[in-house]
């Protein structure tokens, strides 16, 4: 693009970040403040995945963007294009045929391998925010491992609730130091962080931190010994393609109750169907109606 | 057969054809002009400027044009483009008093040496529409003010009038080589030294930071201040290149500034005195020089050893939070697609609410 340099950071700032994710890899789950840069697109819209994916991204690369796990969602199109247009690298659809994958809010249903990076974009990536507002007392509570108040408040949870309420940004203990915000991916994708073949980097634009899972790291979730943490399951399977084993978007069909389940993975889904798997393709009725 | 939504990328660039046409408005008039934007609405320009971090006036009102006059848009425009900017150097320190002054007023003395000036001011017009200024072209009842001229002598502050008495708190110069902080660098930390929180409040939002100064007047972290004095004109900008080891003029700057004074009663460690707060904006903007005036003093508690006890006392709360580009991009990301966590949620809800069920209708 004219006047921009390649993937439009300077190499001054590329330089800036990939010494705070070398350094966010060396110590996994820790959260490294960076000078983060005012982006083209807005604050909050995946600045800190794109100033991550924009230093770590080559002439070689190929880039896949998802959001809630579809590549056509409008904001994964608009990412997707920043690059091409910044860059000029191709772009896939693909998950094994991609070499970077940014991400918002999930991770892709197919295992991923030791030459890609996941790159998540991040909002909040305090796991202790909710539970403490300082920024100033955070951080000590990480220098300290003080994680009591994490602890607690999931127990709290139990108590109040019979099981342990949180469904997505499910904290999770990274090499055994770190409690660490996966982002807000759901609570299902949590089991895919632990020893993953590829290098997971997380970017907050906003917030201006950098955090990493190196390959082939122990990332557990939070929980107790009689309370093991649980994944989300369905009673259906995908109405498209069939499959049980991924996460499912609820589709609505029309005002009484009517749904239908497909695949939020919609790369998993068509490479499912084109191998001849097929879902009953029909609505299901859910709700109140459908209850009694 | 569902078939899952495609077409964001035709949907984005119809939007933006959309977008384009509105932003034009009616083809029968013509399109508005940098010049005119500059020239006419050139205190929404200067807002633009001081909030965008970058002094430029062309710019700044492509931006405002660009963004549908939207003003907190157009920063984040000139922000995005200022962002890409290579880095010359760094300035000296202005001398706003050496300032060819446009407007000085002080309210805490009568006459004083330099005298009340008060220059082009919204202040004391009555509010009422000014339906000549409907008719098109220029209405004939404006006749040019007659230039108002600079004052030219070097007119002392305010403040320094105070500090020969020593009754206002010594600004303890920083050592000229020590570096000023720079969140457009840095990432901001705690506590935060009070170079870096005026760059902060410097670009912050004027609306977030009026709300602020004004809660400190009603009593929430009272900090009794007058205005010191207020002035508006241009400063000129020196640079040392290294090669030549010493100051070369590089342009003016018009600048308002604002500095508040406040009583204080003293603490354990300091005698009672009066103490400053300092607000700073590009161009004509006094609303927010004052309110940052007002903030800058209230966030100085520490220093003085008041006890925090206000929001606008409050470090982290206020300066997190100032920042228009950060804070409407992650308002209005809630716009974006969550709905994958959103069946997080349902599955949850679903599952606590059937065991709910169960326990009422098993016992």
């Amino acid at each position: 693009m004219r006047g921009y340099n390649f993937a439009y950071l300077d190499e001054q700032t590329k330089r800036m970040i990939r010494r705070a994710i070398l350094k966010a890899v060396a110590v996994p789950g820790y959260q490294v403040p960076f000078g983060s840069r005012e982006m083209p697109l807005p604050f909050g819209w995946g600045t800190g995945g794109i100033q991550v994916t924009a230093s770590i991204i080559g002439a070689d690369d190929v880039l896949k963007v998802i959001d809630q796990g579809a590549d056509d969602t409008t904001n994964a199109v608009s990412i997707r294009r920043f690059f091409a247009l910044t860059t000029g690298v191709r772009t896939t659809e693909e998950t094994a045929e991609a070499s970077i994958i940014q991400t918002r809010h999930r991770i892709p249903e197919k295992p991923l391998t030791a030459d890609q990076i996941l790159v998540y974009q991040v909002p909040i990536p305090e796991p202790l925010r909710w539970l403490e507002a300082r920024e100033t007392e955070t951080r000590k509570m990480h220098a300290l491992a003080e994680y009591g108040v994490m602890h607690v408040k999931l127990y709290e949870d139990i108590a109040t609730h019979g099981r342990i309420a949180t469904s997505y940004n499910y904290p999770v203990l990274v090499n055994e130091r770190h409690v660490m915000a996966p982002s807000p991916i759901p609570k299902f994708d949590n089991p895919k962080m632990d020893h993953m073949p590829a290098l997971q980097l997380f970017g907050a634009g906003r917030e201006k931190r950098i955090y990493a899972v190196p390959p082939y790291t122990d990332v557990k979730s939070l929980d107790f010994e009689d309370y093991p943490f649980e994944k989300q399951t369905w009673e259906h399977a995908c109405a498209l393609c069939g499959s049980r084993d991924s996460y499912l978007d609820e589709v609505v069909t029309d005002d009484r109750g009517g749904r239908m389940f497909v695949c939020s993975d919609t790369d998993y889904c068509a490479e499912r169907r084109d191998a001849g798997h097929v879902g009953t393709g029909a609505p299901v009725t859910y709700g109140a109606d459908a209850a009694e | 057969m569902y078939v899952a939504v495609k077409g964001g990328e035709k949907a984005i660039a119809a939007a933006h054809r959309l977008l384009a046409e509105r932003r034009r408005g009616d083809r029968a008039h013509p399109g508005i002009t940098l010049k005119q934007i500059a020239e006419q609405l050139s205190l929404a320009v200067d807002r633009v400027m001081s909030e965008g971090s970058l002094y430029d006036r062309e710019l700044a009102a492509l931006a405002v044009k660009q963004a549908r006059g939207d003003l907190v848009e157009a920063i984040f425009l000139l922000r995005a483009f200022r962002t890409t900017l290579p880095r010359f150097g760094v300035t000296e320190p202005l001398d706003t008093g050496a300032m060819r002054i446009s407007r000085r007023i002080s309210a805490t003395y009568k006459d004083l040496p330099g005298s009340q000036v008060l220059g082009p001011t919204f202040d004391y017009t009555h509010r009422l529409l000014d339906f000549e200024l409907a008719e098109e072209g220029d209405p004939n009842s404006v006749s040019a003010a007659g230039d108002p001229g600079d004052v030219d002598e070097r007119v002392p502050r305010v403040v320094e009038l105070l500090d020969h008495e020593g009754l206002i708190e010594k600004e303890e110069p920083d050592d000229p080589d020590r570096p000023v902080g720079d969140l457009t660098r840095e990432p901001l930390g705690f506590p935060a030294d009070r170079d870096v929180r005026l760059q902060n409040l410097a670009r912050g939002d004027e609306g977030f930071l009026l709300a602020l100064g004004y809660s400190t007047q009603r009593g929430f972290g009272s900090t009794h201040p007058f205005a010191g004095e207020i002035r508006m004109g241009q400063v000129s900008v020196e640079l040392v290149p290294e090669e030549l080891g010493f100051a070369v003029d590089i342009g003016d700057l018009t600048v308002t500034e604002c500095e508040m004074i406040n009583q204080f009663k003293g603490s354990a460690t300091e005698p009672p005195q009066f103490t400053r707060g300092y607000g700073l904006t590009f161009g004509e903007g006094e609303r927010k020089a004052m309110a940052m005036a007002l903030v800058d003093r209230a966030l100085r508690c520490r220093e003085l050893g008041e006890e925090p006890s206000s929001p606008a006392q409050d470090e982290e709360f206020v300066l997190y939070h100032t920042d228009n580009v950060e804070a409407s991009g992650f308002v209005q990301h809630l716009k974006l697609p969550h709905y994958v966590d959103f069946q997080g949620e349902l599955v949850t809800v679903r599952e606590l609410r059937a065991e709910a069920r169960q326990r009422k209708t098993g016992t």
